[in-house]
């Protein structure tokens, strides 16, 4: 194989921890609008861990991301 | 020359030659010591910027002091109690001594964050394009190491050898100590490795994409027909992505100061 094609389908395949960060990301949220919605009084208190948690999981697809830039760009 | 390459070279000279050309390092004064290159960049003339734009802002904002706070200078409240509360909830009272530090390093990266996001004026320099310092391994990684080495130094000057019971939290059997002991000290030495990567992929992954979208409006525009219509699609993509990276320069900012509140919480109390 071509090293041009092989980097190509190698950032692709780095980029495929971007499924479990959806996965993640859609069980933060869910449970996020579920804990907001059955007590709303609570939101307020949620919401500063939320964003945590949510920063936090995105900066996993992010680190897939990097290497990905890493395998195009260098 | 046809009206479409009129087009693509006014496209492609306006905008960027790609997507990784906004971070180059340029130099606006050159200067060396000695064999070390340490001129005067892009990178740090933004860096300047962001806090000569503080040092205005909190001028501003205290400049007149009123009972009833006027526009600026609630601004500046909102900003200072948001960050004595993040200081407040997660290191309590004592947690007070750090706050100068907390506030500085919150208030460094958003603006560093946020003015990167500022269009560059059409048709200036290559060296005075708007950049964003955040998105540089090297000056995030500085200051993790910076909060780090706060914690480390500050942890072993205040309980000395006691600092390293952080390694052995409390509750754990004896016989499971081997196992926690080892595992403890690499996530406690990976954090500002962790802290660093997180807010550079951010602004780096934020910016590309933007830039990618903004590399889409241009072939489609050129490529005629259809095509030229459908490059409006892109463009509310720009939009959309640009929006996203409001929250994203803010989020990152506080993720970024929030950890650092909990890491020196360890520091001041290594009991946990």
């Amino acid at each position: 194989m071509d090293a041009e094609a092989a980097k190509y389908i190698g950032a692709g395949l780095a980029v495929l921890p971007l499924f479990g960060v959806g996965i993640g990301l859609g069980i933060l949220f869910g449970n996020f609008m579920q804990g907001a919605f059955r007590n709303p009084s609570a939101t307020a208190g949620l919401t500063g861990n939320f964003f945590i948690a949510f920063a936090l999981t995105e900066a996993t697809g992010l680190f897939a991301l990097v290497i990905a830039f890493l395998i195009l760009f260098s | 020359m046809g009206m479409t390459d009129t087009l693509l070279a006014f496209l492609f000279g306006f905008f960027a030659a790609g997507p990784m050309e906004q971070f180059q390092i340029q130099t606006i004064i050159p200067f060396s010591f000695g064999e070390t290159d340490i001129s005067f960049t892009n990178a740090s003339l933004w860096m300047m910027i962001g806090v000569l734009t503080a040092l205005g802002f909190f001028t501003l904002a205290t400049k007149r002091l009123a009972l009833i706070p006027g526009g600026v200078q609630s601004m500046g409240e909102m900003a200072y109690e948001f960050i004595a509360n993040m200081v407040r909830d997660t290191m309590g009272e004592d947690g007070r001594i750090f706050f100068p530090f907390v506030f500085t390093l919150f208030t460094f990266i958003f603006l560093s964050n946020l003015l990167g996001l500022l269009p560059s004026i059409p048709g200036s320099p290559h060296e005075l394009h708007t950049f964003t310092p955040t998105s540089h391994i090297i000056v995030t990684f500085s200051l993790a190491l910076l909060s780090f080495g706060l914690v480390v130094i500050y942890g072993l000057f205040k309980h000395g050898v006691g600092f390293l019971s952080i390694f052995a939290p409390s509750g754990v059997p004896l016989w499971l100590m081997p196992l926690i002991v080892p595992i403890e000290i690499i996530s406690f030495l990976s954090r500002p490795v962790s802290l660093a990567v997180r807010l550079f992929a951010n602004m780096l992954a934020g910016h590309v994409v933007l830039k990618v979208f903004a590399g889409f409006v241009g072939t489609l525009l050129t490529a005629g027909g259809v095509l030229s219509v459908i490059s409006i699609v892109p463009l509310f993509g720009i939009v959309a992505v640009f929006l996203l990276e409001f929250l994203v320069a803010f989020l990152q900012a506080f993720v970024f100061t929030i950890l650092t509140c909990i890491y020196l919480q360890d520091a001041l109390h290594p009991h946990h």
